[in-house]
């Protein structure tokens, strides 16, 4: 496999990223009325692929949810194939990512855009071997219900379909990693702990 | 530890694990003193239910000691706890609204997705239930790691309680309990139910404790119609008559005011149409075989309430769909949600207004628990019900 698609299956992995706000939002899928652009049964946006999920939080606070995520290195407690993130100065962060049979790579990013309590975007910096652009809104649920998370992630799939292909085949398909990244950060604050069947310690892991 | 296996369909044997550990904060280890075999076991044993994997440790009804804690749990070494077969966090929107069964957190990611596709929204994790509903390993066993245990096992103080008095808050008996909640009984009601099995049984005597004038019991086990007669129930043998007519006359032609589906999904019965679901179980093609609730459909008077605490699957075929819009009907419906009912039916216990030993046919040590299956399942109208007893 070549550098590149394994850079790319990581990215899924990472669930960061954020696109929307950028190349979407100037060239929106037509006919999706009330829902998300994403949910379109065209997912592809120039040489982006976009995936997202949304899940209802009930507690902690939004605030609480916000600050928990914006300490990037929270990350890794629920982003399953992230082993570290850590901050390289300059508000930018190193992420290390679990590649498939290949240890891991890491990829630097920064904040594109920022609102207390609501949004966190960030991007890959320029000269990255990843592409990606992440964002995660923080918004009051109807109903006093708690918090909506919402998770965008954009990506540049790797070697086209194939590398999704691939990727899916390796369980590291970008959007069923953001979709359980993000449901494990719901246990993670809801419970204090993220749920498994599994009878004894992950030994690798802790 | 010792624990009972599932190889393959009708295959169980009891094999050595290792021990459970605490794995998360809330976390305790129970060592098992009491167990027993459910009625929806016999749907894994029967390979009816997706997702039961070789090795997986199966039971969901168990009870015993707390030998170790994890640091969030807020159990005690040495207490003795009955732990509800649904893992419910106590936390999410779900169990806030005490629908404990549908708890959003505790089916682990990569599990719950199963039943997402199947049904459009995840199940919760369950004890010994399939991956479908977590892969969580059971408690037919000596040891079983209970996640959340600040929330769902309830301590029993009272040592003069024998464990077969209280064992079956595991499940069977709040899911007798919310059966008949779900059927919204009114004095002076009629109420059917469909399987004298210990649901049903149970079902049946919460219909009379919330005050049901009459409860018809249907099956076709002559022993287990007698236990529904010894608990003050009519009772119905669908071998010797025709359940439809017999209710519409012996309610002056009204039809009962509720009925409880108590059998799920692999029905007995005549009808072609279970015949078909029959065949179609056989090569593969998984259609629920539905006519319990098919005929409980028809059965049930304009405007009445049908609850179906009985396990259902998949899909069925030749639904009466008509019967359920034209007459007005009320579903209710459900796995458990065993940790709302487990406080208020201890006490009921403790009053002796609820007994739950009548029905314990066989007690066996836990290394025949292969047996226990096979007898449960072939030998119904004897073997009513089984408590294994590991360590013994």
């Amino acid at each position: 496999m070549k550098p590149r698609a394994q850079a790319a299956i990581a990215v899924g992995a990472l669930a960061v990223g954020l696109l929307a706000l950028t190349r979407s939002s100037s060239n929106p899928p037509s006919g999706t009325g009330g829902a998300p652009g994403r949910t379109a049964r065209r997912d592809r946006f120039g040489r982006y692929r976009v995936v997202g999920k949304t899940v209802t939080i009930a507690k902690p606070s939004r605030t609480e949810l916000f600050a928990f995520w914006r300490d990037f290195t929270n990350l890794p407690r629920f982003m399953e194939n992230l082993n570290a993130v850590k901050p390289v100065g300059n508000g930018r962060f190193e992420w290390e990512i679990v590649a498939p049979g290949e240890g891991s790579v890491t990829v630097v990013t920064e904040i594109a855009s920022e609102r207390q309590g609501e949004l966190i975007a960030w991007r890959s910096v320029e000269g990255s071997t990843i592409d990606t652009e992440g964002r995660v809104a923080f918004r009051d649920a109807p109903g006093d219900r708690g918090t909506q998370v919402e998770l965008v992630v954009a990506y540049s799939p790797p070697a086209g379909t194939l590398g999704v292909a691939i990727a899916k085949l390796l369980q590291r398909e970008p959007e069923m990693q953001a979709r359980r990244d993000l449901r494990r950060f719901k246990a993670l604050m809801e419970t204090g702990e993220i749920p498994t069947s599994n009878n004894q310690l992950d030994r690798e892991k802790n | 530890m010792r624990a009972l296996t599932y190889h393959g369909k009708k295959d169980v044997r009891v094999d050595t694990h290792p021990d459970p550990e605490i794995v998360n904060p809330r976390d305790a280890i129970i060592r098992v003193t009491s167990t027993a075999i459910c009625g929806s076991d016999l749907h894994l044993y029967d390979g009816v239910i997706p997702g039961v994997l070789s090795g997986d440790i199966l039971g969901h009804e168990f009870m015993g000691e707390v030998v170790e804690t994890g640091s969030g749990s807020t159990l005690k070494k040495g207490q003795r706890v009955v732990v509800p077969f649904t893992i419910a966090c106590g936390t999410c929107f779900f169990c806030d609204k005490h629908q404990y069964s549908a708890c959003d957190n505790s089916n682990p990611v990569d599990k719950r997705e199963i039943s997402e596709t199947l049904y459009g929204q995840p199940m919760s994790g369950l004890f010994g239930y399939s991956h479908m509903t977590g892969g969580y390993p059971g408690g037919q066993a000596e040891y079983v790691r209970v996640p959340y245990s600040d929330v769902g096992p309830i301590v029993i103080e009272n040592d003069d309680l024998e464990d077969e008095q209280v064992l079956f808050l595991s499940d069977i008996l709040p899911t007798g309990w919310m059966a008949a909640e779900n059927a919204q009984i009114e004095p002076g009601d009629t109420v059917a139910v469909w399987g004298a099995g210990p649901v049903g049984l149970f079902a049946a005597q919460s219909a009379k404790l919330m005050n049901a004038a009459r409860v018809i019991v249907i099956d076709h086990y002559p022993h287990r119609l007698e236990l529904a007669a010894g608990l003050g129930c009519e009772t119905i043998n669908f071998h010797d008559v025709d359940v439809r007519e017999a209710l519409n006359e012996m309610t002056g032609g009204i039809g009962p005011d509720a009925v409880i589906d108590a059998v799920g999904m692999e029905a007995h019965g005549f009808a072609v149409d279970n015949m078909l679901d029959i065949a179609k179980q056989t090569v593969g093609m998984g259609a629920d075989r539905a006519s319990a609730l098919k005929q409980a459909l028809l059965a049930v008077r304009k405007g009445g309430r049908v609850s179906i605490p009985g396990v259902y699957g998949g899909m069925t075929d030749k639904f009466p769909l008509g019967a359920l819009m034209e007459k007005g009907l009320k579903i209710g419906t459900g796995q458990t949600h065993v940790q709302k009912y487990t406080k208020k039916l201890l006490a009921m216990i403790e009053e002796g207004k609820i007994d739950t030993t009548f029905l314990i046919s066989h007690r066996l040590p836990l290394e025949q628990a292969a047996d226990g299956y096979a007898n449960f399942r072939n030998k119904q109208n004897d073997w009513t019900k089984v408590v294994l007893k590991p360590g013994t």
